[in-house]
């Protein structure tokens, strides 16, 4: 079991003929993933390594039955890109793309108000669920050999610290169900409460890890959830508790403004809703070990 | 991206938000010159840095005359300003704006913001204006009215009179205070602001509103569709190493510590910084070197980090995920035979072919010690620089 995808879910790939998009996409096909298509607008009827290429998401849709979409078009077209799959009715859209401007976010976010489009990210590394047997299902840029199918469920803002996440617990013995990257963006499309609900509603998923970082109030949000109806484990991370207040980290919505969003506070309120909260990262995946041994 | 009150005012003057005539100066003879073509009673020199807290560390000044304008403007131009956000060390002022005197009868304050919770802009207004905003927000929030302005629709009719309204304005001076608030609202969505303030907002003696101050700051991701704004950019404003690190994409924010950190990914590279400090040591910057940490691109990166004359000692912190770990020791070993590598060096690689990445490193003759785990590789570069 997993959530969001498995084995059957059929992806196509937006953006499959610029370089990122055509070299993950064959990596995940390698992988397992049904990659069934890719669209590229006016570069219809070629082909990228046998995967049919289409002039728009509708034609993909029609003629291929794909549910899920990942993006890799660059930024200034990103926000056409994921509401163009809403409109094809694409049940799930990830999109990896990085600088995506925050109010053609906020008119996505509008767009999908109503629709049965899930969108994960902007600027994600993606969602994996690891292959066992003949099931698994790749999405995104994350490297598929750290990942072992098991029973944890992890969800990150960020993507290098997921691998992280996902090495540690692969290399304690353990594994993952699925994991899930929504992104390091201000305004994304789903947010940790909507992973942890599913997480916890999924019978494979034993424990969670949860990393975080500064900016907004995501993490506080999450811990409240946590605290009224999370009842698996959870081990948490938050980076940045050496953030100066005022600098945007790397990520878009990494920022302390105004005195907020701080790493302390969001500790604290994970550490309140009985999160097993980490200072550093080395061990996550021991921790989580330690946690579902009891 | 930020830029100067006097260029958010001539975009607010764009926009039909009324602001005061003002002069923007380099020199104290154009400041008394700019006073004189003012022709007011009263003017005011305003130094020109991108932090807040101006008025209270003596860069806002009263001028009654020519001379004092000149006077005003010499205190000022060619030394640092030292505000609560600029740190100890202040900003150089390079520029001030003249600008004539208001006559003020109440003060309010404007912004406009990206919510994350709404996932919209929203404008918040307060009757109490020319106060710390932060400081209002935390003791009496009930004081600062909220209005979401829609992504598509923008902010209604029924929203500018209802702000308004909660700001106490009515008959002519609301509809002025309409027009601004509309203003401000379509100004923040077409030029894609990340924030737009005004503090204070005035009502005069007459009843006019005019924006007595104008904070812009843009969504730097957005930039690529107003190529026009990017010419208002003070590279003055910002650190030169991460200006040079721009030029490189690479991310870096410079620090007041000691050890310099290269990390691929924005939440590793915070993570790195957090460890090294509970190892007892200091970060010296940020610094993430993106998903394809090539050869030019840690060469680049070593020296940017080591043209921090703080930095005793560097950690690299590298998952290698598609980019394999023996191409990133490659680059690697090449960057720091190529920069001269003077200070204690510990690399951290994990991912895919680590081993033989590590092997490369040991057999490289660089000087450097290698570490398996984050925790451990903080341990080495803080025990190695103290």
């Amino acid at each position: 079991m997993s959530i969001l995808i498995d084995g059957n879910t059929k992806v196509i790939t937006q953006g499959i003929t610029g370089d990122a998009g055509k070299f993950h996409t064959l990596q995940a096909k390698a992988y397992g993933t049904h990659t069934v298509g890719g669209v590229t607008p006016g570069k219809g009827g070629q082909e990228v390594d046998g995967i049919p290429v289409f002039d728009s998401v509708r034609e993909a849709v029609a003629a291929t039955g794909a549910t899920a979409s990942v993006v890799y078009v660059p930024a200034p077209f990103t926000a056409d890109a994921i509401m163009e799959a809403a409109d094809a009715g694409i049940e799930l859209v990830v999109a990896i793309t990085e600088g995506v401007p925050v109010l053609d976010m906020t008119k996505v976010r509008d767009y999908l108000e109503g629709s049965n489009t899930r969108l994960i990210g902007p600027n994600c590394p993606g969602v994996i669920t690891p292959v066992s047997g003949d099931s698994g299902c790749k999405i995104g840029i994350m490297p598929a050999y750290i990942h072992k199918p098991g029973n944890i469920g992890i969800v990150s803002r960020s993507g290098t610290l997921t691998y992280e996440a996902v090495w540690q617990v692969t290399s304690v013995g353990m594994g993952q169900t699925t994991c899930v990257g929504i992104g390091g963006d201000p305004v994304n499309g789903t947010n940790f409460i909507d992973v942890l609900s599913l997480f916890q509603d999924d019978p494979a998923t034993e424990g969670i890890i949860m990393i975080g970082e500064i900016g907004g109030t995501a993490e506080e949000e999450a811990a409240d959830f946590i605290k009224e109806k999370v009842t698996k484990p959870v081990v948490g991370f938050i980076a940045g508790a050496t953030a100066p207040p005022g600098k945007r980290m790397g990520h878009a919505g990494a920022i302390i403004s105004g005195g907020k969003g701080t790493a302390k506070e969001k500790k604290a309120a994970m550490a309140s809703a009985g999160v097993y909260v980490v200072d550093t990262p080395s061990v996550m995946g021991e921790r989580m070990r330690e946690v579902m041994q009891g | 991206m930020n830029i100067h009150e006097y260029q958010a005012k001539q975009l607010f003057a764009k926009f039909g938000l009324p602001v005061p005539h003002g002069i923007p100066c380099d020199t104290a003879d154009e400041a008394a010159k700019a006073f004189e073509k003012l022709g007011k009673p009263l003017s005011v020199v305003k130094a020109q840095i991108h932090a807040g807290g101006r008025g209270k560390a003596g860069g806002v000044k009263l001028v009654r005359s020519a001379a004092e304008a000149r006077e005003a403007a010499a205190g000022m131009l060619g030394k640092p300003l030292v505000t609560h956000q600029t740190g100890p060390e202040g900003r150089l002022v390079r520029k001030i704006y003249v600008e004539e005197g208001s006559d003020i009868d109440r003060e309010l304050y404007v912004a406009i913001a990206v919510d994350r919770g709404s996932f919209a802009p929203v404008m918040m207004a307060s009757a109490e204006g020319g106060m710390d905003i932060e400081e209002l927000a935390e003791t009496r929030p009930e004081a600062i009215v909220r209005e979401r302005i829609h992504p598509s629709h923008g902010l209604l009719g029924f929203q500018l009179r209802n702000l308004t309204k909660q700001l106490g304005m009515t008959g002519p001076t609301a509809k002025a205070g309409m027009k601004v608030l509309a203003g401000l609202a379509k100004l923040f969505q077409e030029l894609d602001c990340s924030l737009a303030e005004i503090n204070p907002l005035i009502v005069t003696k007459s009843g006019d509103v005019v924006a007595l101050d104008a904070k812009i700051n843009f969504d730097s991701n957005a930039m690529f569709r107003h190529k026009d704004l990017l010419e208002l950019r003070d590279l003055n404003e910002e650190d030169p190493k991460e200006v040079e690190a721009s030029k490189f994409e690479l991310n870096y924010i410079a620090l007041d510590g000691t050890i310099g950190c290269m990390v691929n990914g924005a939440g590793l590279a915070m993570a790195t910084m957090d460890v090294i400090q509970l190892k007892g040591g200091s970060p010296a910057n940020f610094l993430d070197v993106g998903g394809g940490a090539n050869e030019q691109q840690v060469t680049n990166a070593f020296k940017i980090i080591l043209s921090d004359p703080n930095v005793q000692g560097v950690l690299i912190n590298i998952f290698g995920g598609i980019m394999k770990c023996d191409t990133i020791a490659e680059g690697v070993i090449a960057a720091a035979r190529e920069v001269e590598l003077s200070v204690p060096l510990v690399v951290r690689l994990e991912g895919t072919n680590v081993e033989k990445g590590r092997a490369l490193l040991q057999e490289s003759g660089v000087k450097l010690e290698t570490a398996s785990s984050l925790d451990e590789a903080a341990e080495k570069i803080v025990a190695m620089t103290s």
